[in-house]
C-alpha cells in the first residue's frame, strides 16, 4: 500500500513538473560529480543533459579532492584534504556515510574488485583501507621510514591507484620508494621498492602494466613495471632538463589522466613550459613541445587525436590544444580564470573544464573546439564522471 | 628567452595592480562601504586561500606544505614569513613568490598569515 503511494506520488510530481523534469527511475552511466573546493560541496551532473542535478554539501576542505566510484557507479568516495572520506550516492543525492579517518589526506582508489577504498594520508603518512560498503577500517599501513638522520617517521603518500591482482600501488614523498599494499588475501602484504626522490604523484597505465611516479627532486620518472616487479623501479626520462634552469613550480603537475597517442605518451615536464612526448617502446625522449606555461594536466581525448593542456599559476587562464600526430598547437582555449580539470566524456566526443575563480565549467565539443555549454559552480575544481568506475588506476 | 619576457610582463602587470591598489589604502585600512574588500585586497586573499591552498590547504592546516596558521607561525617574525614567502625554500616544494608579487604584496600576505586574518574556522 505504501508502495502504491509512492508510485502514486512520484508520478505526480512528474505531471505536475512537465516533461522535462528527471525520470523517476534514472541510470547512472552519463552521471558525475563537480568538485566545489571552498564549500565543501559536490555538485551531482548529467553530461548528456549538460544539466546539475544537485547539490551534495557538508564534505569538508575539497582542497585537492578526488574521486573514485562503486562497481555500480551509484555510489561516489569523496577524498577530502581534511582527511574525510565521504560516500556520496548520486541518486538520492545525499551522504550516505562520512569518517575522518586522518588530519590530512591527498586522494584514494577503489580495488579492482570493488571492495576496498584506500585513502592516501599527509597527517599522519601511511595509507588506510576501508570496507567500500560500510566505510569500516579494513588495513592501516603507516608508511614507516628512516629518515637520513636514522629517525624514523610516517611518509607523506601520494599517487595512490588501484592495480590488477587487487592490488593498490603507491608512493612515499619523503622516503623515495613505491610500494604495492597486495589485498588479495587477508595477509595485505607490503612490498618496497626503491623510487627517486620526492615523488610527487604517479599514473598506472590504462592496461595496468606500467606505475610510472613523477619526482619533484629530479628531472625524471620512475617507473614500475607491474608484470616485472622482480625487476625493480627503472628511472625513464632521466635528465630532461639538463643545461636548463628550472623554474619555480607554483603548482604540481598531476600525472592522472596520462595521455598516450600514436605509440607516445605526453607527460609534463617539471620546472618547464614543456610537454615531453617519450616513446613508448624504449621510453626514451623523442619531443619536447613548448607551450605557454607549465602543464598540470596533459590529457589524451578518449580517440588519442588531440592533447589538451591546462597549466599552473599564474598562466593558467586557458587550456591548449596539441594535434598528436603533427604535436602542433592547434588551439589555445580560454574557458575562464584558474583553470583546474579536465573531463572528457567516456567517448570523447565532448570535455568538461572547470575554471575555479570564474565560477563555471564550461563544455567543450572536441572535435569542433567550441563551447557547447557553461554552468555554474562555485569555485569548481575537480570533475569525475562515473564512467571512471569502471577504469583501472581511476 | 621568451620565458624571460613573459615573467618580466606579468611582474609589470602585478605591479600596476598593485600601484593602483595603494590609493585604495585607507579603504583597506578601514574596510568598504560596503563591507567588502578591495579588488586588490581580494585577488590576494583569493590567492593565499586558494592557489597557496592547493599546497597549505584551504584552512592552512597544510597539505604537501606545512600549516601556516597563527599558532604555526607564532614564533616567526613578519620578516621571516616575508623572507620565506619571497624566496621560498630551496630544497622543498615551496617556490619563490618574489618573480610574480611585488614587495609590498608579499608583506601584506605575511602579516595576514601572522595574524590569521584569512583563516577560515
Amino acid at each position: 500500500m505504501l508502495a502504491l503511494f509512492l508510485v502514486f506520488g512520484l508520478s505526480g510530481c512528474q505531471a505536475l513538473s512537465g516533461p522535462d523534469s528527471r525520470p523517476d527511475i534514472m541510470g547512472t552511466g552519463d552521471l558525475g560529480l563537480i568538485v566545489e573546493r571552498a564549500t565543501g560541496s559536490v555538485l551531482v551532473i548529467n553530461t548528456s543533459r549538460h544539466e546539475v542535478l544537485g547539490r551534495i554539501e557538508g564534505l569538508g576542505d575539497l582542497s585537492h579532492a578526488s574521486v573514485v566510484y562503486s562497481r555500480d557507479a551509484r555510489y561516489g568516495y569523496v577524498f577530502g584534504r581534511d582527511g574525510g572520506l565521504t560516500k556520496v550516492d548520486l541518486l538520492s543525492q545525499s551522504i550516505v556515510d562520512r569518517v575522518i579517518q586522518s588530519g590530512n589526506s591527498i586522494g584514494g582508489a577503489i580495488s579492482q574488485d570493488g571492495r576496498y577504498v584506500a585513502v592516501s594520508n599527509y597527517e599522519p603518512g601511511g595509507v588506510k583501507v576501508f570496507d567500500s560498503q560500510t566505510l569500516e577500517l579494513v588495513a592501516d599501513v603507516p608508511a614507516t621510514y628512516t629518515s637520513g638522520h636514522g629517525e624514523t617517521g610516517q611518509s607523506k603518500t601520494v599517487g595512490l591507484v588501484d592495480a590488477p591482482g587487487n592490488l593498490f600501488v603507491f608512493s612515499l614523498f619523503e622516503a623515495g620508494e613505491i610500494w604495492t599494499l597486495d589485498m588479495s588475501d587477508k595477509s595485505a602484504e607490503i612490498t618496497r621498492f626503491e623510487a627517486g626522490e620526492s615523488p610527487y604523484d604517479a599514473l598506472i597505465t590504462p592496461d595496468g602494466r606500467y606505475y610510472i611516479a613523477g619526482l619533484f627532486g629530479e628531472d625524471g620518472l620512475s617507473m614500475l613495471d607491474m608484470w616485472n616487479p622482480g625487476q625493480g623501479v627503472t628511472e625513464i626520462l632521466p635528465g630532461y632538463g639538463k643545461g636548463e634552469q628550472k623554474l619555480p613550480v607554483y603548482k604540481m603537475p598531476h600525472l592522472e589522466g596520462w595521455a598516450i597517442a600514436d605509440g607516445r605518451a605526453f607527460v609534463p615536464a617539471v620546472g618547464h613550459h614543456q610537454v615531453l612526448v617519450a616513446d613508448m617502446t624504449d621510453w626514451s625522449l623523442v619531443d619536447r613541445i613548448p607551450v605557454q606555461g607549465q602543464p598540470v594536466f596533459v590529457m589524451a581525448s578518449p580517440d588519442n587525436r588531440r592533447i589538451w593542456v591546462s597549466f599552473a599559476h599564474p598562466d593558467n587562464d586557458v587550456v591548449q590544444v596539441i594535434d598528436s600526430q603533427t604535436r602542433e598547437i592547434v588551439r589555445t582555449l580560454e574557458p575562464g580564470e584558474a583553470v583546474l580539470h579536465m573531463e572528457f566524456t567516456p567517448r570523447g566526443e565532448e570535455v568538461w573544464v572547470s575554471a575555479r575563480d570564474s565560477n563555471r565549467v564550461t563544455v567543450y565539443n572536441t572535435r569542433t573546439l567550441e563551447p557547447v555549454a557553461t554552468l555554474s559552480a562555485e569555485k569548481p575544481s575537480g570533475i569525475f564522471f562515473t564512467s571512471r568506475a569502471h577504469a583501472l588506476g581511476l | 628567452m621568451n620565458r624571460v619576457w613573459l615573467a618580466g610582463q606579468r611582474r609589470n602587470r602585478f605591479t600596476s595592480m598593485f600601484c593602483a591598489g595603494l590609493f585604495l589604502a585607507p579603504a583597506m585600512l578601514l574596510g568598504s562601504d560596503d563591507g567588502n574588500p578591495p579588488p586588490e585586497q581580494a585577488r590576494l586573499a583569493n590567492l593565499v586561500i586558494q592557489d597557496c591552498g592547493s599546497c597549505h590547504g584551504l584552512t592552512l592546516r597544510g597539505g604537501l606544505g606545512p600549516p601556516l596558521r597563527p599558532e604555526n607561525l607564532g614564533h616567526l617574525p613578519v620578516e621571516a614569513i616575508d623572507a620565506i614567502v619571497s624566496e621560498g625554500v630551496p630544497g622543498s616544494a615551496m617556490p619563490p613568490w618574489k618573480p610574480l608579487l611585488s614587495p609590498e604584496e608579499i608583506h601584506w600576505i605575511s602579516e595576514q598569515l601572522k595574524s590569521g586574518a584569512l583563516v577560515s574556522p
